[in-house]
C-alpha cells in the first residue's frame, strides 16, 4: 500500500514539475506584457513589473480588434471545409479503395511538404486569375487546399481502425456509400473531427505567410496585425507580448472547450468501436 | 439526409468547375506576361486617363513597412495632411511589418511579379531602387514632377543621383537616416576620462582602456547579420574615404584590394572588443547594453537615437552621446526611404498628388520629427527637430554623402545578401583573406566589375 | 483493405467514391503539382535578379548550392534538427500521455497546460525562447543562482561548436550544439499535440488485453513494449509525417528565435530560401533550394508510404 502511495506521490511530483516547466515561457510572456516600455529589457526578463502597466494591452487591443472578425471569417469556414473534405477523402481512401487509390493518396500526401515560400509568385498570379486575390474566400480556398493532405491523412488513419465488418454488415443491409458515411463513419469520427479541427484551427489562425501575401489592410487576419505591431526597426516588446496573448485567446478557448469534447468522444468509445 | 448529400454534391461540382476555369486562366496570364515591356508605358497612361473619366473613386495605395511606433505615427501624419488637401482621394495604407522590411519586400516582389503593383511603395534610394525595380523596367520617370515642383535644387545633388538612373529620376526621398554613427554612454566616458574617438587609433586606445576596466567596449547584436555589415561598411568608409568607397560599387576597386583588407583587419580588431553574446542579440538588445552601462559604444544607424529617447527615456547629450564612426567625420552614410511610381498603376494621377505631398517641406516636417529622422530637403524647418536632429541636419548639408551597403543603397540586394553571409562567418572566424576572396567572388558574380 | 473487394454495390454507385475525391485531386494537381512544376522550371533558369529572365541554364543553380558553405550547413542542420525534433517530441509526448493516462486528478488541467503552447504562433514561441535561452540572461541567470560556475554555463543557441565536428566538404559534420536550443523550443510547442494523439490511442487499447497479459505474469515493461507500443504504431506513423512536415518547412520560429546564427549553425533551407529569394532576388536559386527540399522529403516519405500502404493491404 505504501509503495503505491509513494508511486502516486512521485507521479504527481513529476507531473507538476513538467507543468511548471511548461508554464515558464508563459510567465515571461505575461510579466513582459504588463511592463512599461522602459522596463522591458533582457536583463530584467525574470523580474515582476514594478507596477502593472496596461498600456501594452490597450494599444495591442485597439490595433488587433478590427482584424478579429477577418480571422474568424477565415478560420471557421476553412477549418470546417477542410475537415469535411478530409473526412470524405479519408473515408474513400480507407474503405472504398479502388485501383490506384494508394498511389493517389501518396501523391496527395506529398503535397503537404511543398515549401510555401517557393510557390508564392505563381499562387498570387493564379489567385488573381480566378479573381480571389485579396479576399477572404481566396484565403479560405488556399487553406482548404493546402490543408487537404494532412486532414486526409488524419482521417484515413482514424478510419483504418474502424473494423471493416461493421461496414460489411451495413452493406448487406443495403446501405449505400453515403448512408454508411452518414450513419456509421461520421458518428465514429467525432474524435477525429475534434483533433483535425484543433489542428486546422490553430494552424490557420496562426498562419502568417499566406495571410500577409494574399491580403491587404482591410482583409488582413489577426496574425498580420500582430506582426504589424512591431516596426521596421523598433520593437516594443510589451505591446508585442500583450498582442501575442490576446491573439492566442481564441485558439486557447478552442483547446479548453474542445478538450472536453475530446474526452467525451473518447469515453463514448468511438475508437474502441 | 438526401438533401444534404445533394448540397454536398453541388458544392463539389462547383469547386470542380472553379478549379477547371482557373486552370485555363493561367494560360492567358502567361500570354499577357510575354507582352513587350514598352507597352506598359502607354498602358499606364491609358489607365491614368480613364481614371480621370470616372472621378467617382480615386485612390492611392501606399505600400511600406512603417508599422512601428514613431514611423507609423509619421505615416499617419502624412496621410492626414494628404486627406486635408485631397478629400476626394481615398488613401489605402498597405503596410507590412517585420524583418526590417523583408516581409514587405517579399509581398512587394510577389505583387509586382504578379502584375498587381501598389500605387506607390517604400524603397531605399540607391541600388535597391536602381538595380531593382528601375532595371526591371517597372518604374515611371518622375523628371516632370521634379521640374513642376521645383525640386531640382531642393534636394542635395548627391541624393538626387541616388534616386536617378541615366539622368532619369525615379523616386521621391522622404527622410534621411545616418548610418555611420557611434553612440556612446556618456557616463562611462566621463568616469574613465575618455574622449569620444574620432579615428581608428583613438577608438582602439579607448577600447583597450575600457576593456581594462572590465567594460565591454563595443556592443554588437548581429542576430541579424546586417548590423555586422554596418560595422564593416563604416570601416570601409573610414579607411577608403568617400570617393574610393563609392568606387567599390562601380567595380573600379576590387574587394580583395589591399585597402579593403585593411578595413577588414580593422573590423576584425573592432570585433575583438564586442560582447560575447552578440549572436543572441538584435540591434535593440545591443543598444540596451550601452543604455544600461554594460557596454560603452555601439555602431548603429541613428534610429537608435529614437530608441534611446522614446523607448528608454534617455536624454541626448546627457545619458548618451554620438559621433561619426572612426575616420568618417566628413562623410554621411545615407539611408533614405523613397517612394516612386510603378508602371501599370490604376490611378497614376492620385499617386502623383501623394508624391507631391511627400516631397513638400510641409510633408517632410510632419513626417520626420515623428519618425526620428531628418528631412531629405535642404530647406526644411530645423527648429522642428530635437538637438540630435539639428546637429545631423547641419552635418547632412556639409558632408559628402555615401550610400549605405547594409541597407541596399550601395549595391544590388543580391550582392548585399552575399556580403551578409560573408560577415556571418567573418564575425566568428575572422579570416581576412578568406573574407576578401569571398567578397571579391560576390562582387564579380553580381556583375560589379569595370 | 482487400476486404472492400468483397463488397458489391449497384454498378451505378461504383463511381461515387472516385467522384467524391476528384475535386480534391484536381485542386492538389494544380496547387501542388502545377506549382512544383513551375518551381522546377524556374530552378533551371537564370532568373537571379528582379528582372524575370527565363534563359535556360541547366543545373548551374544546383551546382552553386552544393558548393555553398551556407547550403551545406543547411543540409546538415535540417537532417540533425529533423531527427532530434521528431525523436524528442514523440518521446516526450508519449511520456506525458502515459503520465496523464494514470487516472490522475485534475487531468483536464494538466492536459490543457501541456497542449497550451500549440495555441501560440511559432513567431511568439521563437521570441520567448530567444529570451529564455539567451546566454547572458534567461535561464542561465537561474543556473548561476543555483551555483553553476560562470564559465561553464551553456551557450545555447550562440554556441558555434559542432559535435563531433568531422570535416566534410567545406563544413564540419555533426550536431551543432546551437540547434539543441531550437529543439527545446519546438518540443515545448509540439509535444502537447503528440501527447493528445497518444492519449487518444492509449484510451483505445482495451483494458482486458493489458490485464490478460499481466495475469500471464508479464512485467509492466513487457506490457508496454508488446501491447501498448504496437497498438500506438499507426499514431506514431501519422505523428512522424506531421512532425517531419513541420520540421522540414520550419521557418518562422527560427527566423524569430535565432536567425541564421553565427557560422550558420541554426540556418535551415527555409530561411535561406526566403532570404535569397525575397531579399537577394535570386528567384532561380530559391527555387533550386525548394526542389532539393522536396527531393529530401521524397527520400523520406516514399519508404514510409510504401510500408504503411503495405500494412494496409495485408
Amino acid at each position: 500500500m505504501t509503495t503505491k502511495l509513494v508511486k502516486r506521490a512521485l507521479l504527481y511530483l513529476v507531473l507538476i514539475s513538467f507543468a511548471l516547466l511548461f508554464l515558464v515561457p508563459i510567465y515571461v510572456l505575461l510579466t513582459t506584457s504588463l511592463k512599461g516600455n522602459n522596463e522591458v529589457t533582457l536583463d530584467q526578463m525574470w523580474a515582476f513589473p514594478s507596477q502593472i502597466d496596461l498600456s501594452g494591452y490597450k494599444l495591442a487591443f485597439s490595433k488587433l480588434f478590427p482584424h478579429l472578425g477577418n480571422s474568424f471569417l477565415l478560420t471557421i469556414p476553412a477549418t470546417i471545409l477542410s475537415a469535411l473534405l478530409g473526412s470524405m477523402n479519408g473515408y474513400v481512401l480507407s474503405k472504398w479503395a479502388f485501383r490506384g487509390s494508394n498511389t493517389l493518396f501518396g501523391l496527395m500526401l506529398f503535397g503537404m511538404f511543398i515549401p510555401y515560400q517557393s510557390i508564392l509568385i505563381p499562387l498570387i498570379q493564379f489567385m488573381q486569375d480566378i479573381h480571389l486575390y485579396n479576399s477572404i474566400p481566396g484565403l479560405i480556398l488556399i487553406h482548404v487546399i493546402y490543408g487537404l493532405p494532412i486532414c486526409t491523412l488524419m482521417f484515413r488513419n482514424f478510419y483504418v481502425a474502424i473494423p471493416t465488418e461493421v461496414l460489411e454488415a451495413a452493406k448487406i443491409d443495403g446501405t449505400g456509400f453515403f448512408g454508411i458515411y452518414r450513419h456509421i463513419i461520421v458518428p465514429l469520427s467525432i474524435t477525429g473531427f475534434v483533433v483535425v479541427g484543433i489542428w486546422q484551427f490553430t494552424n490557420i489562425w496562426n498562419e502568417f505567410l499566406f495571410a500577409v501575401t494574399m491580403t491587404t489592410q482591410k482583409q488582413q487576419p489577426i496574425m498580420v496585425a500582430l506582426q504589424n505591431l512591431s516596426g521596421s526597426q523598433i520593437v516594443q516588446w510589451n505591446v508585442q507580448m500583450a498582442g501575442a496573448l490576446l491573439a492566442a485567446l481564441p485558439t486557447l478557448l478552442v483547446y479548453i472547450l474542445l478538450g472536453r469534447y475530446f474526452i467525451r468522444g473518447l469515453l463514448a468509445g468511438s475508437i474502441k468501436g | 439526409m438526401n438533401k444534404r448529400m445533394m448540397l454536398l454534391a453541388v458544392f463539389l461540382v462547383l469547386s470542380l468547375l472553379t478549379a477547371a476555369c482557373g486552370s485555363s486562366g493561367t494560360n492567358d496570364k502567361t500570354a499577357l506576361e510575354n507582352q513587350p515591356q514598352t507597352n506598359s508605358d502607354s498602358n499606364s497612361k491609358d489607365s491614368a486617363d480613364s481614371s480621370d473619366a470616372d472621378t467617382a473613386k480615386k485612390s492611392v495605395e501606399i505600400f511600406s513597412w512603417w508599422t512601428g511606433a514613431g514611423e507609423e505615427a509619421g505615416l499617419l501624419g502624412l496621410i492626414d495632411l494628404f486627406n486635408q488637401k485631397h478629400p476626394d482621394i481615398e488613401v489605402i495604407n498597405a503596410a507590412v511589418a517585420g524583418g526590417a522590411g523583408t516581409n514587405a519586400k517579399a509581398v512587394l516582389a510577389s505583387r509586382m511579379q504578379g502584375g498587381d503593383p501598389p500605387g506607390t511603395f517604400q524603397v531605399h534610394g540607391g541600388a535597391e531602387l536602381n538595380t531593382g525595380w528601375v532595371a526591371a523596367g517597372k518604374m515611371e520617370s518622375l523628371n516632370a514632377l521634379y521640374e513642376s515642383e521645383g525640386w531640382m535644387d531642393k534636394f542635395p545633388k548627391d541624393l538626387i543621383d541616388m534616386v536617378s538612373h541615366d539622368g532619369t529620376i525615379y523616386s521621391v526621398p522622404v527622410n534621411i537616416h545616418r548610418g555611420n554613427v557611434l553612440f556612446y554612454n556618456k557616463k562611462i566616458f566621463d568616469d574613465n576620462h575618455l574622449t569620444p574617438p574620432t579615428t581608428f587609433e583613438e577608438f582602439f586606445k579607448a577600447a583597450d582602456a575600457l576593456q581594462a576596466q572590465g567594460i565591454i567596449p563595443l556592443a554588437l547584436g548581429d542576430k541579424e547579420p546586417w548590423t555586422a555589415t554596418m560595422v564593416f561598411e563604416d570601416a570601409l568608409l573610414g579607411v577608403l574615404g568617400p570617393e574610393d568607397y563609392k568606387q567599390l560599387f562601380t567595380g573600379e576597386i576590387a574587394f580583395d584590394d589591399a585597402k579593403v583588407k585593411d578595413a577588414l583587419e580593422k573590423t576584425k580588431r573592432m570585433f575583438s572588443y564586442i560582447n560575447e553574446d552578440h549572436a543572441a542579440r538584435n540591434w535593440q538588445d545591443a543598444a540596451q547594453l550601452v543604455a544600461n552601462g554594460q557596454a560603452a559604444m555601439n555602431i548603429m544607424g541613428d534610429w537608435a537615437k529614437g530608441y534611446f529617447t522614446t523607448d528608454l527615456k534617455l536624454q541626448p547629450n546627457v545619458d548618451f552621446g554620438w559621433i561619426a564612426t572612426p575616420d568618417t567625420g566628413g562623410s554621411f552614410m545615407v539611408i533614405t526611404d523613397t517612394f516612386g511610381l510603378p508602371k501599370g498603376v490604376k490611378d497614376a494621377n492620385s499617386v502623383d498628388e501623394w508624391l507631391k505631398v511627400l516631397g513638400s517641406v510641409e510633408g517632410q516636417d510632419i513626417f520626420n520629427p515623428l519618425k526620428g529622422s531628418i528631412p531629405a530637403r535642404v530647406d526644411a524647418d530645423s527648429s522642428k527637430y530635437d538637438v540630435y536632429g539639428q546637429s545631423t541636419i547641419a552635418d547632412f548639408k556639409q558632408s559628402s554623402l555615401t550610400p549605405s551597403l547594409a541597407h541596399g543603397s550601395a549595391a544590388a540586394e543580391g550582392f548585399l545578401t552575399q556580403v551578409n553571409q560573408v560577415m556571418t562567418i567573418f564575425v566568428t572566424k575572422g579570416d581576412v583573406d578568406q573574407a576578401a576572396k569571398s567578397l571579391r567572388d560576390a562582387q564579380v558574380s553580381s556583375g560589379i566589375v569595370k | 483493405m482487400t476486404r472492400t473487394k468483397h463488397s458489391r454495390l449497384p454498378k451505378s454507385d461504383a463511381l461515387i467514391p472516385v467522384l467524391m475525391i476528384l475535386p480534391s485531386l484536381i485542386a492538389i494537381a494544380i496547387f501542388v503539382y502545377g506549382f512544383i512544376a513551375w518551381t522546377g522550371y524556374i530552378s533551371l533558369t537564370d532568373w537571379n535578379t528582379l528582372v524575370r529572365n527565363l534563359d535556360f541554364v541547366g543545373l548551374s543553380n544546383y551546382a552553386f548550392l552544393f558548393q555553398d558553405f551556407r547550403f551545406q550547413s543547411d543540409l546538415r542542420n535540417t537532417v540533425v534538427f529533423t531527427i532530434l525534433f521528431i525523436v524528442a517530441t514523440i518521446g516526450f509526448g508519449l511520456l506525458l500521455a502515459m503520465l496523464v493516462d494514470r487516472r490522475i486528478r485534475a487531468e483536464a488541467l494538466f492536459r490543457n497546460i501541456f497542449i497550451f503552447p500549440m495555441a501560440l504562433s511559432f513567431i511568439v514561441t521563437g521570441v520567448v525562447w530567444q529570451w529564455i535561452l539567451n546566454p547572458t540572461t534567461g535561464v542561465n541567470l537561474i543556473l548561476q543562482a543555483l551555483g553553476a560556475a560562470k564559465g561553464h554555463l551553456p551557450k545555447w543557441y550562440i554556441s558555434t561548436s559542432i559535435v563531433p565536428g568531422i570535416s566534410g566538404g567545406q563544413i564540419e559534420l555533426g550536431i551543432p550544439i546551437a540547434l539543441i536550443a531550437v529543439v527545446i523550443a519546438t518540443v515545448w510547442q509540439m509535444s502537447g499535440f503528440a501527447m493528445a494523439m497518444y492519449l487518444a490511442g492509449l484510451r483505445g487499447i482495451s483494458d482486458e488485453l493489458k490485464e490478460a497479459a499481466r495475469v500471464d505474469g508479464a512485467s509492466e515493461w513487457t506490457v508496454f513494449r508488446r501491447i501498448i507500443l504496437p497498438q500506438l504504431h499507426p499514431i506514431t506513423g501519422s505523428l512522424v509525417i506531421m512532425l517531419t512536415h513541420i520540421s522540414l518547412k520550419i521557418f518562422d520560429l527560427i527566423y524569430a528565435m535565432t536567425g541564421p546564427g553565427a557560422m550558420f549553425v541554426t540556418d535551415v533551407p527555409g530561411v535561406y530560401m526566403f532570404e535569397t529569394t525575397f531579399r537577394g532576388n535570386h528567384y532561380a536559386q530559391g527555387a533550386a533550394i525548394a526542389m532539393i527540399m522536396l527531393l529530401l522529403v521524397s527520400l523520406l516519405i516514399i519508404p514510409y508510404l510504401k510500408s504503411s500502404l503495405k500494412e494496409g493491404a495485408s
